[in-house]
C-alpha cells in the first residue's frame, strides 16, 4: 500500500466515525422529539380547563389534577422557602468563613457525597425522621422537608460556584471602606452573584417539581379528593398522579396521564426559562 | 445603611458573632442530613438483621417476604437492578460519549449551540415521562420485535434509564474534553494527524480519567433510578439475565411496598429500610470510586 492510499484510508475512517459520532448526538435529539410528539399526541386533546380545575375519577373523561397541582405548588413553595437559605446560608459559610482545614473538608465531601445519594432514600430518611420520629405524619410539611434536603447539594453547590466569581478586588475595595464581613457580603457579595444562586436554585427546585420516588416512600397519597389547607395536611403531587394514572388498567387514562405530563413539562418549562433568561443576564454582566 | 452607622462597633461586633455562628450551624446541617441517613436506614436494618440473618439476605435466590412462607434472599433484586445497569450502560456509555466527542472535537460553533442546550433538556425531563415512554412507546416497539416479551420487561426500562443517563454522561465527558489544552491537539495536527486519531489517540486518553469517572456516575444513577423502573420493569423479583422478562429491582420493591399498606413495625416495613441500606451502600461506593478516578488520575494542564 503507497502512502496516498493510506491516507485516503485514513481519511476515509475519519469520515466513517464523524457519521457515527453525530448519530450518536443525533439520537438524543430523535429521542426527545418522539417523546415529546406521543405525549403530545396523546394528551393534547385531553387538556380543557376541566382536566386542571376537576378532580381525579373513576371516569377518564371526568378526571382533574386540581389537587395534584395545588399540591405540587405548596410542595415547591415550602421547599424553596426551607432550602433556599440554608442552602446559600452553607454555601456563604464555605465560601466566605470556614477556614481551611480538615472540618470543612469533610463538609465538602459530605455535600459531595449526598448529591450522589439516590432520591428514594432521601425518601426513607423523611419517613425514619419527619413523618415517624418528628411527628409530622404524611403531610406536605413532611414531603417539603424531605425535598428540601434532597435539593440542598444542588443548591449549595451552584451558589458556591456563583459566590466564587465575585473578583477579590471588589471585596477589598469594600473592605477597605470599613465595613464588616457581613456589610461586604449583603452589600458587594450577594449583589453580584445573586443571579448565578438563583439559577442553582430554580434547577434544585424544578427537580423537586418532577420527583415522585421520595413523597411515594415518604406516604404522598395516590388519589387526594380534597383541597391541602395548610401545611399539615395530606396530599399528592402531579408527577404521583402521573404514575397513579399510567398504572390503571383502562387505556383511555394512558392519555389522561399524557395530558397530565404535559401540564408538569409546562410548568417545568416555564420554571427552567427563568433559569436560563438569569443566566444570560449574568453572563453578559460578566463579560462587561 | 443608616441603621449600621448609629450601631455602636460593640454591637456590630457582637452582631458579626452571631452571624458567624448561625452560618456555621448551617454549615453543619449537610453532615446531620447525613447522619440521619444512616441512622435511620441503618436502625431498622439492624432489627431486620434480629430476625432474618445477614447470610440468608445477602445469598439467598428467593424473594417473598409478603407471601407464606416468607423468604428474604435479596439476591434477585440485586440481579434485576444489574440488568436494568447492563442494559441502561450499553446505551448511555457509547451514545454519551460519542456525543461527547462530537460536541467537543468535531461541531462547528454554530451546531454545537443548537445542539448542546438541545441535549439539556433531556437531562431536565422528570423520570417519571421516561417511564411513561418506556410503557407507551418502547415496550410497543419491542413488542413488534419480539412478540413473546412481557408487557412489563427490564429491557424497556432499562434503554428509558440508558436513555435519560445520556446526557450526565456526554456533558461531563464533553468539559474534560474542552479542558484538553488546544496546543496538544495542534501538535498532532502538526504531524498530520486526521480528526479521528487526534480524538481517540490525543483528547480522549487525556480526558480519560473524568470520562471513566462519567460512566460510573451513570451506573450509579441506573442503580438509583426509580420511577421508570417501578412503572416498566414490573414486580416480580426473579433470577434471571433475560431482558424479554418482567423483573424487580431494589428500588422497584421500595415503591411497590410504600404504595401498598405495609403497617409500621412489621417485617415487612423493615425488608424497605434494609433494601434502602444496600442500595445506599452501593451507590455510596459507586460515587466514591468515581471521585478516587478523577482525583487520583486527572493531569493538570
Amino acid at each position: 500500500m503507497n502512502e496516498s492510499q493510506r491516507i485516503k484510508r485514513r481519511k476515509f475512517k475519519n469520515s466513517i466515525f464523524h457519521a457515527i459520532i453525530f448519530a450518536c448526538t443525533l439520537f438524543g435529539i430523535i429521542v426527545l422529539a418522539i417523546l415529546l410528539y406521543s405525549i403530545l399526541n396523546k394528551g393534547l386533546r385531553w387538556l380543557s380547563i376541566e382536566f386542571i380545575t376537576n378532580f381525579p375519577s373513576r371516569f377518564p373523561k371526568k378526571a382533574g389534577i386540581f389537587p395534584a397541582l395545588l399540591g405540587s405548588l405548596w410542595l415547591i413553595v415550602l421547599t424553596a422557602i426551607i432550602a433556599f437559605p440554608i442552602g446559600v446560608g452553607t454555601a456563604i459559610y464555605l465560601e466566605e468563613y470556614a477556614k481551611e482545614n480538615r472540618f470543612t473538608e469533610f463538609i465538602k465531601l459530605n455535600i459531595a457525597n449526598l448529591a450522589g445519594v439516590p432520591a428514594i432514600i432521601y425518601g426513607m430518611l423523611g419517613l425514619a425522621v419527619f413523618v415517624r420520629a418528628l411527628g409530622f405524619g404524611r403531610s406536605i410539611l413532611a414531603g417539603a422537608l424531605t425535598m428540601s434536603l434532597l435539593i440542598l447539594p444542588t443548591i449549595i453547590i451552584s451558589s458556591q460556584e456563583a459566590l466564587r466569581t465575585v473578583p477579590t478586588s471588589l471585596k477589598q475595595a469594600s473592605y477597605a471602606l470599613g465595613t464588616t464581613k457581613w456589610q461586604t457580603i449583603t452589600g458587594v457579595i450577594l449583589p453580584y452573584s445573586i443571579p448565578g444562586i438563583l439559577t442553582g436554585t430554580i434547577l434544585g427546585i424544578s427537580r423537586a417539581l418532577g420527583e415522585a420516588a421520595p413523597l411515594i416512600v415518604v406516604g404522598a397519597l395516590a388519589y387526594v379528593s380534597f383541597i391541602p389547607a395548610t401545611p399539615f395536611d395530606q396530599f399528592t403531587v402531579l408527577p404521583i398522579q402521573i404514575f397513579n394514572w399510567s398504572s390503571m388498567p383502562k387505556r383511555e387514562f394512558q392519555n389522561v396521564a399524557a395530558a397530565g405530563i404535559i401540564v408538569l413539562l409546562a410548568i417545568l418549562l416555564s420554571v427552567n426559562s427563568i433559569a436560563i433568561i438569569l443566566r444570560n443576564k449574568y453572563q453578559i454582566r460578566m463579560k462587561d | 445603611m443608616k441603621k449600621i452607622q448609629f450601631s455602636s462597633k460593640e454591637n456590630m461586633k457582637k452582631r458579626e458573632k452571631i452571624i458567624k455562628v448561625f452560618l456555621t450551624f448551617l454549615g453543619t446541617i449537610s453532615i446531620f442530613t447525613t447522619l440521619g441517613i444512616i441512622f435511620s436506614l441503618f436502625e431498622e436494618t439492624v432489627q431486620f438483621f434480629s430476625k432474618v440473618p445477614i447470610v440468608e439476605f445477602l445469598t439467598g435466590r428467593e424473594w417473598t417476604p409478603l407471601f407464606q412462607p416468607p423468604r428474604f434472599g435479596v439476591l434477585p433484586l440485586v440481579l434485576g437492578t444489574t440488568l436494568i445497569v447492563i442494559i441502561s450502560s450499553i446505551i448511555s456509555i457509547p451514545i454519551g460519549l460519542g456525543s461527547a466527542i462530537y460536541l467537543s472535537e468535531y461541531a462547528p460553533k454554530r451546531v454545537r449551540k443548537i445542539l448542546k442546550p438541545t441535549l439539556e433538556i433531556l437531562a431536565g425531563i422528570p423520570s417519571i415521562v421516561y417511564g411513561y415512554f418506556a410503557l407507551t412507546v418502547i415496550t410497543p416497539i419491542i413488542k413488534s420485535i419480539f412478540p413473546e416479551v412481557s408487557v412489563y420487561n427490564a429491557l424497556s426500562a432499562g434503554i428509558a434509564v440508558g436513555i435519560m443517563t445520556v446526557p450526565l454522561v456526554s456533558s461531563l465527558s464533553e468539559d474534560a474534553m474542552m479542558a484538553v489544552p488546544d496546543s496538544l491537539r495542534l501538535g498532532a495536527y502538526g504531524l498530520g494527524a486526521t480528526k479521528l486519531e487526534v480524538a481517540t489517540q490525543i483528547v480522549v486518553p487525556a480526558a480519560l480519567p473524568t470520562i471513566i469517572a462519567s460512566f460510573i456516575l451513570a451506573i450509579s444513577r441506573a442503580v438509583g433510578e426509580t420511577m421508570i423502573v417501578a412503572m416498566a420493569a414490573g414486580s416480580t423479583p426473579k433470577m434471571t439475565l433475560n431482558p424479554l422478562e418482567s423483573i424487580q429491582t431494589m428500588t422497584g420493591y421500595i415503591v411497590q411496598i410504600s404504595m401498598g399498606d405495609v403497617p409500621y413495625g412489621s417485617i415487612g416495613y423493615r425488608t424497605l429500610f434494609a433494601v434502602g441500606a444496600l442500595l445506599f451502600i452501593m451507590t455510596l461506593m459507586l460515587n466514591v470510586i468515581s471521585r478516587y478516578v478523577m482525583r487520583k488520575y486527572r493531569r493538570a494542564y
